[in-house]
């Protein structure tokens, strides 16, 4: 097992290195930051100042492999929008990011699996027909589209939630709602089939012969066989919010991580987008591991 | 019987499938008094385990539905019983076992955890489970009890399995064991092994034993009596010896006639041409030696027979010769030319040449091809019979030779039995026309009188064609009906070779004498006779 999460850590290290290279020669040919970040009528010798203070003139591979000293010593360079640490900010939108994943995606897999559990209990019954409905709506509806139709029935309409911002508990709901939605889904419907195949297993019936208890063949003998390709499919969602909701941050006005990896871009902010995009990797990186670690956990095979 | 503890009486069981109804049992009746073992024999299909099923409560309902009859136990009818009382006889009065104790273990949790289970679930306090988990687990031959209570399934060898699993059933010491086909999936000299521990713990503790087999060997060596069981119904009972000498019914007759080890031997035609032989091959993976130095001559025309048990490195063998496997050392001379050697390119033009038959028909077959599709991809690869028409003709006709119709190339392999499959998979390997066929347990997953039509199949083509066999098996009784040469593997090594007939009547080597008394005769006076010997000894 700690082999194993040593081969994943080396692979994981690799990839890390090959996705900062990509990042800072990809960033570059999106054009030159002076253009966007000084006014229209500068003249050429503001731009070009400006190229010199912040090292842009310099060759390319110059530029890199600055970059590259500085990122060992975990100085990702100032933000040129707003003059601070790259770093800083990718942190502080991260502590905004983190809790609205962390919570929902505990919501999702709490509801997820005790509904898809119940379901598989009894297919076909009334319930499984409504969890099958509701998870394919969720799964196949545009987050962009039930946020906006959510703000304007909640917000608008009701008068209910804020629109955007944060400030108060209420500021979470919405965001929090519609991200929910589509891992739900998706979720929902592989605890459902998973746990329906760990139900008609052999060892099920083992122990139906052995006379356990109807809950406890669902919760302790199914359950846990059942919950290993979730996990696979949890680590997916998990990881797709750690990215940051790009749209869902976007459209409530929600200062985390997408929406700050997607203003940095749309200003040539290359050292804020590459801060962002490293941060979010080695997080993904730690949540693959505690994911990998949770397969080891649930079954023994894994761990030899 | 008057002192019956548990009596099924005239239960019909059906199947409501999206095809329409299947009758799976009609009207059958048994009973197993205390100490006593019942044998329900059936082939696949026949319904031997539905009724098993529906005294444990374990038939899905639906499909299943349960038309008439009673399962009577303790003074009441089981059918009747509530869900809950029905649990709570489960694993405590009634217990059952299974065929393939892998999967019949859940992975995740520990053997001692599962066995200690079946207490605790019928409120034994726990450390009183433990105790005893422990007494049995030493008490069915586990070594180190305390280490075995804290590994996985995965952990054992198939016989300890089933081993634990019977430990597993009899912690409540109940009045009845139900085994659904417990020693099919082991090796023979295991068979034998958990059968006599079976046999034991039952003089122990009286229990009543119900013993659903396939297999008239094992109904010979441990029952007291017998039901037959054919589409559903039962067509015959009685005590071992009645039904084995003196059968009423058609089905049994042809049952008994079709068990293997009864007919002529076939004799090596000595003066055919060599086809393949096989020098010094070894082949080791890390620690494990899987062939140690092993070499075989083939004749054309020859069947020659590799048994051994599971890890003795009979499949190595095979995978090496079709060069699917490296070797270490050694030389594998295949008309004249060494296949260890050869270049990719003479690799292909062998694989023509030589074909392969595997066990399991429903794995090896592509669920998404039609019977043609199957039967001409060899065609394809190997760039011959580009004539659509022709190809059409010919898996007819191979269809034919191997005793299906020809309009079954429109098929896929879902549509068939068993047998069928197999009978698919001999046909695509006849395709290209082979010299040899490697059988690897070819006939090993398939009923007892499927077995002896597949053998007469593969004997008449040997006999028509002139095609060489090597026929990999775990199963001496298998090979007598059908090899002229016997090899005996052990470890990855041959132990002992010879004519067929001198390897049943004359074996020299203690592991060949092993394995065919291992090996259960159908007849129960042969088996009475071995066990007298057997504790003379």
């Amino acid at each position: 097992m700690t082999k194993l999460i040593g081969q994943r850590a080396v692979a994981s290290l690799l990839s890390l290195l090959v996705l900062m290279v990509l990042v800072f020669f990809l960033s570059r040919l999106t054009g030159d930051p002076a253009v966007l970040f000084l006014p229209i009528d500068a003249t050429e010798e503001m731009k070009e100042q400006f190229r010199v203070l912040h090292g842009l003139d310099r060759p390319l591979l110059e530029q890199f492999n600055q970059y590259v000293l500085d990122l060992l010593q975990f100085d990702f360079g100032d933000s040129l929008r707003k003059a601070r640490p790259a770093l800083d900010l990718v942190l502080e939108a991260y502590a905004w990011t983190l809790p609205l994943a962390l919570l929902t995606m505990t919501f999702v897999i709490t509801a997820a699996i005790i509904l898809g559990s119940l379901a598989a209990f009894k297919v076909g019954g009334f319930f499984d027909r409504l969890v099958s409905i509701v998870s394919l709506v969720g799964a196949s509806a545009p987050d962009f589209w039930i946020a906006i139709v959510a703000i304007m029935v909640f917000s608008l309409s009701l008068g209910w939630l804020p629109t955007s911002g944060v400030g108060s508990v209420a500021h979470w709901i919405l965001p929090m709602a519609v991200l929910f939605i589509r891992p739900f889904g998706l979720i929902v419907q592989v605890v459902r089939s998973s746990m329906l195949s760990a139900q008609s297993s052999a060892y099920v019936k083992t122990a139906r012969a052995k006379g356990v208890k109807n809950l406890r063949l669902i919760f302790i003998h199914t359950l846990r066989n059942g919950m290993l390709p979730v996990i696979t499919v949890i680590g997916d969602q998990a990881a797709a919010m750690l990215n940051g909701a790009v749209i869902v941050e976007t459209i409530f006005g929600f200062p985390g991580v997408g929406k700050l990896m997607i203003d940095s871009i749309l200003q040539r902010d290359f050292n804020v987008v590459l801060a962002a995009i490293l941060v979010t990797a080695v997080a993904i990186f730690l949540m693959n591991i505690l994911i990998d670690i949770a397969y080891g956990l649930l079954d023994p095979r894994i761990r030899q | 019987m008057n002192d019956a503890l548990l009596e099924v009486r005239n239960l019909s069981v059906d199947f409501h499938t999206a095809r329409g109804t299947v009758h799976a049992v009609k009207q059958i009746s048994w009973s197993v008094g205390r100490g006593e073992t019942l044998a329900i024999l059936g082939e696949s299909g026949s319904g031997k385990s539905v009724s098993a099923s529906a005294v444990m409560n374990l038939l899905d309902m639906p499909p299943a539905h349960i038309v008439e009859g009673e399962i009577l136990f303790g003074g009441q009818d089981l059918l009747k019983v509530s869900y809950e009382e029905h649990r709570a006889l489960n694993g405590k009065r009634i217990a059952m076992i299974f065929q393939d104790p892998l999967s019949h273990f859940n992975p995740v949790y520990s053997v001692g955890w599962q066995i200690i289970e079946t207490m605790t679930a019928h409120g034994r306090p726990a450390d009183q489970a433990r105790a005893r988990a422990l007494e049995l687990i030493a008490r069915v031959g586990i070594p180190d009890p305390e280490a075995a209570l804290h590994k996985y399934p995965h952990q054992f060898s198939g016989g300890q399995r089933q081993r634990l699993m019977i430990a597993m059933a009899l912690m409540l010491k109940p009045d009845i064991l139900i085994a659904d086909e417990p020693t099919t999936a082991l090796d023979v000299t295991i068979q034998a092994e958990v059968l006599a521990l079976l046999k034991e713990l039952q003089r122990e503790t009286g229990m009543g034993l119900v013993l659903i087999t396939h297999d008239l060997g094992v109904v010979a060596e441990i029952a007291d009596r017998v039901v037959v069981m054919s589409k559903g119904e039962i067509v015959e009972q009685g005590t071992p010896r009645e039904v084995y000498h003196a059968a009423k019914h058609p089905y049994t007759r042809q049952l008994i006639g079709a068990a293997h080890g009864k007919g002529e031997i076939n004799i090596l035609d000595i003066a055919s041409p060599v086809l393949l032989e096989v020098k010094s091959l070894c082949k080791t993976y890390g620690a494990f030696t899987a062939l140690n130095d092993v070499s075989l001559t083939l004749h054309r025309g020859q069947s020659l027979a590799v048994v051994g048990e599971s890890g003795s490195g009979k499949s190595t063998l095979a995978r090496a010769i079709l060069r699917l496997e490296g070797v270490d050392s050694g030389q594998a001379v295949w008309k004249g030319r060494d296949l260890i050697g050869m270049t990719a390119r003479d690799v292909l033009g062998m694989r023509r040449e030589i074909q392969m038959v595997f066990q399991d028909p429903t794995q090896s077959l592509n669920p998404r091809m039609s019977v043609y599709q199957i039967i001409s991809e060899g065609w394809d690869i190997h760039g011959l019979m580009p004539d659509r028409t022709a190809r059409q003709a010919k898996v007819a006709e191979l269809l034919e030779q191997v005793g299906l119709a020809p309009e079954h190339a429109r098929r896929y392999p879902h549509q068939f039995s068993g047998g069928q499959r197999q009978r698919i998979a001999i046909a695509r390997a006849l395709a290209l026309e082979p010299e040899l066929i490697i059988c690897d347990e070819a006939v090993s997953a398939l009923d007892v009188s499927i077995q002896a039509q597949v053998i007469a199949l593969l004997d008449g083509l040997r006999q028509r064609l002139g095609i060489s066999f090597l026929f990999i098996a775990h199963d001496l009784g298998v090979v007598r009906d059908f090899a002229d040469t016997v090899l005996v593997m052990k470890a990855g090594q041959i132990v002992e070779s010879g004519p067929t007939g001198q390897i049943f009547s004359a074996s020299q080597h203690p592991y060949t004498q092993k394995l065919l008394a291992a090996n259960l005769d159908p007849d129960p006076d042969v088996q009475a006779q071995r066990r007298l010997r057997a504790s003379d000894g």
